[in-house]
This record gives structure tokens, C-alpha cells and sequence, in this order.
């Protein structure tokens, strides 16, 4: 991890990301509490959290890193590690399962030859599991960035990543 | 009055309910008759006649729970919120509620506010119901431009600020007080109770935590009466449910009906039936965590105490169904990876206990297991199963599918040890 004396929040992150956190601040008691808020603002200008970006995120909330760093290791949407442009959220929950979900992740596996984990080599497409997506009559289903797709099959999957 | 009052807006219209059409339609009426109008204590009188029972799952009755909270005193905060986290496995049902009718939800949430004196609510939503998230914040803001929302409301001396907040994720942020934390920018871990959020929740204050379909009920309630409410349902307990099905049915969904209609009802004129060539073989008639139920269980009627006394609980309402050509045991060791998974880690029980079943189960699935790992799970489903050896209700919930699977299905597991291999070949 790097310096903090270093991470000045000031000239780490941008004025716009800097307004968006005090304005979560500014319903909140005390600033420790927008910690989650913050680390989202972030992440959806950087795609990710860097070490540079904690620090100065910490600075900023009168956080130390170290528990922030425990905040955003919590959380599963919150991504410690730079990931593709778009991230799939592949649901690998029961109703899912019940209807081959595993089945067409395993066909995406191969199509983009990745694992759960793992970024696509021309960094578009990053592949985790997530908890149930709330969609089971279309089972199984899929966020690809901030869509949601569904009725999948080994046959469709193609169109649905192009 | 509709006798399908959570959907009465959504049901036959395909877009979403704009203000505009929401008022048309009979929206914030009761908001309107009932603040700076009404005693806060009449209206939680109301809804404690009307015996309005938790949506999320445990069934706990409203109007108890808010009665716990102490009299304003002072000018301190005092918090609503909306449990808009819906991630138990096989549950969707509140987001067709916030996509298709946000300002249903956010006049049960100020007519709620008003009742327990809150003066700031949050909606806690999951952060991939993206389309959700968009249009509670738009109707948040045309509720507001409208005085219904922010300060002094309808120009009474009542006040309520509204906020969206997106989670980073984990199942865990659920669990009342483990949401409560998250709210406070830590990490979801459940808190000890008591105390309990009544008393002292967010940020120390008194506290209401409730689920979407819970504070969406409470706007009919204020507006058609506990007698209208209470005739709507079948059995013992009053007002409509949204139920639903998933898995090999003919047509999968979710539905509002009568709270007491049977289960045969639900899955045999609602979702059509089992698919073409597939029988039905058991069921979870509430989301993950909550006892598998068989084809015995057809006429058991859909409300909280008789699926109770059936064995299981009716949890979120939402049913996962498995069918006869699928694996039980494989279906539990997907239910335990994902308990395994969400466990916060906090206490030992539950973060060693669940990977270790987890564990057992793929060993079993993959055609390794021995006859003694029979006796382990059950072990761990007495043991991280019981209420009290665990900090919160995670792991008991996660065993409810286990134990129950381990009853009914106990001649699959023997199968798949005897013979050392699943006996599913999956359909692909």
C-alpha cells in the first residue's frame, strides 16, 4: 500500500468525485458513515478501487485505511482489482441451477475463456458469481454491466455477448 | 376497492407508474387524509388491528414491532427503513413492486414515518436492481417537488426526507441490524440484540426496519380500513401475498393472491402446472433458507402458521421448485455454497461450520462420499441449526434445506454413496 502522506485526497481525486462524497456527507452524522457511498463514487469513475484511491478516500472521510480497506474487502460489488470494461454477474443461485444455469456459465467459460475471477485478454468482459438476481421466472439470468439479461441457453448466449 | 391491492397499478399496464398516473388512480389519498390529520396512534392502532405480518419472511406482526418504539422525546433523529435488499435465492417479487409502482412504496414509507415520528427514511436496495434504483430516485423527486416528501408535508408540522441507498452487495445486509451497519458505512456484520433497532438502531437512534411488500400494504390499509384488510384473506391471517414459483413450471412467476391459498392453487392454475415431461418432486415455499416441502404438502394452505405446522415456513412466499429430474443432493450443495458464501464470518459456528457441510455435500454429489458423512451433516444441522449457537440467523436458515433435504430425500444421498457417482445426467 502506499504512502498516505502522499495520497493527498485533494489532488488524488477529481473535484467531481470530491462533491459527490460531501454531498452524501451532508445527510449522514459524521463522515466514516459514507464510507460505502464513497468507495462507489469512486469505482464508477475508475471501475475500481486502487490502493491510491483507499488512501485518499480514507483521508477524506477521517477513515483509517486499514478499516476502510476491511469495508471494502466486505463487499462483493466493491472491486480491489482492476476488472474489464464490463463486469458479468452470473447468477449462480438455486433457481438458476434448477434450470442448467450452470450448464451455460461453463459454455461462457469456454466462449470467453475465462474462469469466475479471471478478465477477458481484450479486458472487455470480467466474470463473477452473484446471489440470486431477483429474475427466477426467467431463470437462469445475468447483469453484463448494469443490464440485466435472461432465459438463457447454451443456444442464445452468443447474441447476449456480442 | 381492489382485492389485489399491491398490484392493482401494475397488472394489464406496461409501463411504470408515473406520479401522475399514481394519483389518477387513487395515490397519496391516504397520505393526504391521514397526515397532520390523523393521530400518529390511531393509525398504528390500525395497523395493529389489521395484524399486517412481515413480507420479508419471519412474519413478525407490524404493529407490534413499531409499538416498541419509544415516545419522541427531544429532537434527536428517528429512522425508517425500507429492506429493499432482495436477495434471498428465489425471491422477486419487490422488485416488480419498486420497477412497476415506486410510489406505492414511498406513501406506505411516509404514512409509516408518520406513525413512529420518523424524520429520515432510507430505502436500502440491492445495487444491481439498477432500474429500480432509477425509479425510486425519480419518484422520490416528484413526490418532493409535490410537498409529499421534505419538509413540513401537506404543510402540516411533519417532516420526511427520503434517501435511496445503493448496497456494495452481500446477502448478509438483509439481516435488520447487519443492513443497519451497512447504513452506517461498516461492514454487514449482524448486531447483538437486544438492543433492539426499536430502541436503538441506526446510529444509535430509534429504529423501523421493513420489507418493500410490507410498507406497500400499509398504504391500503391506512386507505380501505383493518375490516377491508383482514377480508381479503383466506385463513387466519389478512391482506393479499405476492406469490411465486420458479423452476421446471409451465409458466414461472409471481402473482398477488389471497394470503391462505393453497399451495396446489398456486402452482396448478397460477404457474400452469409442471413443465412437459417433468413431475414434481419437492419444494422450498419461501426462498433458500426455509425446509423443503413435498407433494404431500399440495393442500397446505399459504399463510405463516399452516406451512409452520406443515414443517417449513412461508418466508418470502416465493416457492423453488425441484423437479424429478433433478439431483436433491445437488441442489442442497448449491444452496450450501451459496449459505457458505454470504456467512459475514463473525462468529465460528457459522464461518467454519457451513464450508465444512459445504464441503461434505460436493464430496457426496461427486460420488465420494461414505455412509458417515450421512451422520456429520446431520450433526452440523442439530447443531449450527439451533437458534442461539450462532450469532445470528444465517446458519439456522441455511440448514433448513439441509435437514429438511436429508428427511425426504435421504435415499439420494445413499444412492449417490452406494454408487458412487450422481445418478442425474444432466439435460444439456
Amino acid at each position: 500500500m502506499s504512502n498516505i502522506a502522499t495520497d493527498n485526497p485533494t489532488n488524488f481525486l477529481t473535484e467531481q468525485e470530491i462533491a459527490e462524497i460531501e454531498s452524501e456527507i451532508s445527510h449522514l452524522p459524521n463522515r466514516p458513515s459514507a464510507a460505502i457511498d464513497a468507495l462507489k463514487i469512486v469505482q464508477s469513475y475508475r471501475g475500481w478501487i486502487s490502493d491510491g484511491s483507499l488512501n485518499a478516500i480514507a483521508e477524506l472521510i477521517d477513515m483509517s485505511a486499514g478499516e476502510l480497506d476491511g469495508v471494502a474487502t466486505f463487499y462483493n460489488l466493491i472491486y480491489r482489482q482492476p476488472v474489464g470494461e464490463k463486469v458479468i454477474l452470473y447468477c449462480d443461485s438455486v433457481s438458476c441451477w434448477l434450470m442448467d444455469g450452470d450448464v451455460v456459465c461453463e459454455k461462457i467459460k469456454q466462449k470467453l475463456n475465462i474462469d469466475y475471477g479471471e478478465t477477458t485478454a481484450d479486458n472487455k468482459y470480467t466474470l463473477l458469481p452473484v446471489t440470486c438476481l431477483g429474475d427466477c421466472d426467467h431463470a437462469p439470468a445475468m447483469m453484463v454491466g448494469d443490464e440485466l439479461h435472461h432465459d438463457l441457453t447454451i443456444d442464445n448466449i452468443e447474441e447476449h455477448l456480442s | 376497492m381492489s382485492d389485489k391491492p399491491l398490484t392493482k397499478n401494475i397488472i394489464g399496464f406496461d409501463g411504470h407508474t408515473d406520479l401522475a398516473r399514481y394519483e389518477s388512480l387513487g395515490g397519496y389519498a391516504a397520505v393526504r387524509k391521514t397526515i397532520g390529520r390523523t393521530d400518529p396512534d390511531a393509525v398504528l392502532e390500525l395497523l395493529k388491528d389489521a395484524n399486517l405480518r412481515g413480507r420479508g419472511g419471519a412474519g413478525f406482526p407490524t404493529g407490534m414491532k413499531w409499538s416498541f418504539v419509544p415516545k419522541k422525546e427531544g429532537n434527536g433523529h428517528r429512522y425508517l427503513v425500507a429492506n429493499a435488499d432482495e436477495m434471498e435465492p428465489g425471491t422477486f417479487k419487490d422488485r416488480l413492486l419498486m420497477e412497476k409502482d415506486p410510489h406505492q412504496l414511498i406513501e406506505g414509507m411516509i404514512l409509516s414515518a408518520y406513525t413512529i415520528s420518523a424524520d429520515v427514511g432510507y430505502i436500502f436496495i440491492r445495487g444491481e436492481y439498477h432500474v429500480a434504483i432509477a425509479r425510486l430516485q425519480e419518484a422520490i423527486n416528484a413526490a418532493s417537488a409535490s410537498g409529499l416528501l421534505g419538509e413540513h408535508i401537506l404543510d402540516s408540522e411533519f417532516s420526511f426526507r427520503l434517501h435511496v441507498h445503493v448496497s456494495a452487495g452481500r446477502y448478509i445486509c438483509g439481516e435488520e441490524t447487519a443492513l443497519l451497519n451497512s447504513l452506517e458505512g461498516k461492514r454487514a456484520i449482524p448486531r447483538a440484540k437486544p438492543p433492539f433497532p426499536q430502541v436503538s438502531g441506526l446510529w444509535g437512534r430509534p429504529t423501523i426496519v421493513n420489507n418493500v411488500e410490507t410498507l406497500c400494504n400499509v398504504t391500503h390499509i391506512v386507505a380501505n380500513g383493518a375490516d377491508w384488510f383482514k377480508s381479503l384473506g383466506l385463513g387466519v391471517d389478512g391482506g393479499t401475498k405476492l406469490f411465486g414459483a420458479s423452476g421446471r413450471v409451465a409458466r414461472p412467476g409471481c402473482w398477488e393472491l389471497p394470503m391462505g391459498t393453497p399451495i396446489r392453487e398456486i402452482l396448478e392454475e397460477h404457474a400452469g402446472g409442471m413443465a412437459e415431461g417433468y413431475q414434481l418432486k419437492g419444494f422450498l415455499p419461501g426462498g433458500a433458507s426455509t425446509d423443503f416441502l413435498t407433494p404431500d404438502h399440495l393442500d397446505v394452505p399459504m399463510e405463516y402458521d399452516t406451512v409452520m405446522q406443515a414443517g417449513s415456513r412461508m418466508g418470502t412466499g416465493t416457492m423453488i421448485i425441484l423437479d424429478d429430474h433433478s439431483c436433491a443432493v445437488g441442489m442442497i450443495a448449491n444452496l450450501e455454497k451459496f449459505f457458505a458464501r454470504e456467512s459475514c464470518g463473525f462468529c465460528t459456528p457459522c464461518r467454519e461450520g457451513l464450508p465444512w457441510v459445504q464441503e461434505v455435500l460436493d464430496r457426496i454429489e461427486a460420488g465420494n462420499g461414505e455412509l458417515d458423512d450421512i451422520k456429520v451433516l446431520e450433526r452440523q444441522s442439530q447443531f449450527i441449526g439451533a437458534i442461539g449457537n450462532t450469532h445470528c440467523a444465517h446458519a439456522p436458515g441455511a440448514m433448513e434445506p439441509l435437514a429438511s433435504g436429508l428427511k425426504y430425500f435421504r435415499d439420494e444421498f445413499i444412492t449417490h454413496i452406494e454408487g458412487k457417482a450422481c445418478p442425474y445426467q444432466r439435460e444439456v
